[in-house]
């Protein structure tokens, strides 16, 4: 099973940095979102994937038996996810705002900020 | 006591920020922004005199027991460096009263800054990996919206460039943790520090690199700083100040705390890695600056120079050299916030920071010049400012090392660094301006002549003090670095001594 999301991990790393390598900044946007998500897996599946032991604590109880599944990576995962929710809204806001200013996504005419002649 | 006092300059700067944020569409929000300032600077200096008279100052959120909930710990780096940042958004706050239009405070420039401001006390102050992650993200967060609050089409282009390349260092940190999570099973930083030393070499090196890269973009070090020289010199200039000043030094911040407390396992991979970054890093930047014409480029590029001075004192890893980097940080916020600020006012009075399409600074404006050559002498080392002891202390522990080349390489580029301010200074402040006109304080109304300058003097002060009476100063930093080098004392703070009391 972790074997399984590793790979699934990779594939979407690489996946994503094929998207990156665009010039277009909106292909590189996506690539960016797909590789926070494996990122946010990777997390998940570094906590270790323990299938169907939900971590509940029996009636009366102030500890879950042993073995169960380890809620505190999916915190964090969900943590990041609304975090990374909230950049990316941003970062496409500015990709298409870029876009009407600058009337180009292409990456290599982004040169505003940088102009090329200069000495 | 310290459960009040540690989280105190955050909620301050919070408070401040959604004050700011209601009184945005009239003149109130910027008196709320320095009233907010001149009391995070009082909190964090009550902070610093507790931790310099009591040790490290700890305080568990939510009355969770570390390692299980978000601790926030003070020890001497830390405490100085919310101080730092207290001085910087002051110095800033007070200058952006007469810098900032009308229109970007409607927009909220005041609680994005506020905002910015307690993202960046929360790093200093957190004791937890993840938690830093947060704080990095809501630093993150100010800043992208500082930076393109104007919305000139140069801030566009910058602000693309900053926004994703420093989302791509947020998820390199992010995988790292979780990594590091799946690895030890802890997340609070004086757990880890024990934890890892079980844990498989090989895995926690590997994780170690991912960190390093990861606050490599942060801090912008060689060959990861491209975004930085792209875009410090587009948005406003006391927003520019504020960036120059904190953002990238809370990358070197987290180096310093990651790689003395956590990763210290294979200190001849990870930090002889540093070492040769960090000397190709002075190098790029110095030379990266020589070739620009533009007054804030000049000064983006010597922020990376800069940089690498202060992962150097990390990668040398002795007391000596720790203590150079702790001064270092301190000294180059200082200095460097205050040449923004000194490029904004010149903007203002002579119409560009194009260094060529400007000029006749020093004849009309002495006092300006003044002002400028202070901080930039003290960014090249000049006896008896700040830089000065700074590089001498970093040089002398990398000599101590008979790492020969290094120490060359550091003191080379300190000259190099005096070629750009030279550069500065004779064609900006020297050489008659090229539209015939004389530029001056003159244009500038009396109120705006006193807040855009008081900053700038108080900065130049302050770096002026340090370089005379240096002491004080180099006693709290060795105290720093000794804390950083045996974090035992850290380690035993935030868990409690080894065998008693580990839950209360």
């Amino acid at each position: 099973m972790e074997f399984l999301v590793a790979l699934m991990c990779g594939v979407m790393v690489a996946a994503a940095v094929y998207l990156m390598l665009a010039r277009n900044v909106l292909r590189f946007l996506f690539g960016l979102i797909l590789i926070s998500n494996a990122a946010n897996l990777l997390i998940f599946a570094s906590g270790g994937l323990t299938p169907e032991s939900p971590p509940l604590i029996e009636y009366g109880m102030d500890a879950p038996p042993e073995g169960v599944a380890n809620a505190l990576p999916q915190a964090l995962v969900l943590t990041a996810i609304v975090i990374g929710f909230g950049l990316f809204a941003f970062a496409l806001v500015l990709v298409y705002r870029a876009y009407q200013t600058m009337g180009t996504l292409d990456s290599d005419e982004m040169r505003l900020a940088e102009p090329e002649d200069r000495a | 006591m310290s459960d009040l006092l540690l989280p105190l300059p955050i909620l301050i700067a919070f408070a401040t920020a959604i004050l700011a944020f209601f009184f945005r569409s009239g003149p109130e929000g910027r008196w709320i922004s320095v009233a907010g300032s001149v009391a995070m600077l009082i909190a964090a200096a009550m902070l610093l005199s507790q931790v310099l008279t009591d040790g490290i100052q700890v305080a568990q959120m939510g009355t969770w027991a570390a390692p299980f909930g978000i601790t926030l710990v003070a020890d001497t780096l830390s405490a100085v460096m919310v101080v730092i940042t207290g001085i910087t958004g002051l110095a800033v706050a007070v200058y952006a009263t007469a810098d900032i239009s009308p229109e970007m405070e409607e927009s909220g420039y005041h609680a994005l800054f506020q905002v910015l401001i307690a993202g960046v006390s929360g790093a200093f102050l957190t004791g937890d990996l993840f938690n830093l992650y947060v704080w990095f993200e809501v630093m993150l967060i100010a800043s992208f919206g500082l930076l393109v609050l104007g919305g000139r089409r140069v801030q566009m282009d910058a602000g693309i460039k900053y926004v994703t390349l420093n989302l791509i260092s947020t998820i390199m940190f992010l995988s790292g943790i979780g990594l590091l999570y799946g690895v030890t099973g802890t997340l609070n930083m004086a757990d880890l520090h024990q934890k890892v030393q079980a844990a498989d070499p090989g895995l926690v090196t590997v994780i170690a690199t991912l960190f390093l890269v990861g606050f490599g973009i942060k801090s912008a070090v060689f060959p990861l700083f491209f975004w930085l020289p792209a875009a410090y010199h587009t948005p406003a200039f006391s927003v520019s100040a504020v960036f120059a000043g904190l953002l990238t030094k809370v990358g070197v911040y987290a180096m310093m705390r990651m790689f003395t407390l956590v990763f210290t396992q294979d200190i001849g991979w990870t930090h002889g890695l540093m070492l040769w970054v960090a000397v190709a890093t002075m190098i790029t930047g110095v030379l990266g600056a020589a070739a620009q014409t533009d007054f804030r480029r000049i000064l983006s590029f010597h922020i990376v120079s800069q940089i690498g001075y202060m992962v150097l004192g990390l990668a040398l890893l002795t007391p000596l050299a720790l203590m150079g980097a702790v001064f270092y940080l301190v000294h180059h916020i200082i200095v460097k916030a205050n040449l923004f600020l000194v490029s904004g006012v010149a903007n203002r009075i002579a119409g560009s920071t194009e260094i060529d399409h400007i000029g006749g600074l020093y004849r009309g404006a002495p006092l300006l010049a003044f002002l400028f050559l202070v901080p930039a002498f003290s960014l090249a080392g000049f006896p008896p400012l700040s830089g000065f002891w700074a590089k001498y202390v970093l040089v002398k522990a990398s000599l101590d090392l008979e790492l020969w080349l290094v120490a060359a390489a550091a003191l080379a580029v300190g000259l190099m660094t005096i070629y750009s301010m030279t550069k500065i200074w004779g064609r900006a402040f020297w050489k008659p301006h090229p539209g015939g006109t004389v530029p001056s304080l003159g244009s500038l109304s009396a109120s705006e002549r006193f807040f855009l300058l008081s900053p700038i003097a108080g900065l130049a002060i302050l770096t002026v003090v340090i370089g005379l009476f240096p002491e004080p100063f180099v006693q709290v930093a060795t105290r720093a670095a000794e804390e950083l080098l045996d974090p035992s004392a850290y380690v035993t703070a935030v868990l409690g001594a080894p065998v008693t009391e580990v839950a209360e």
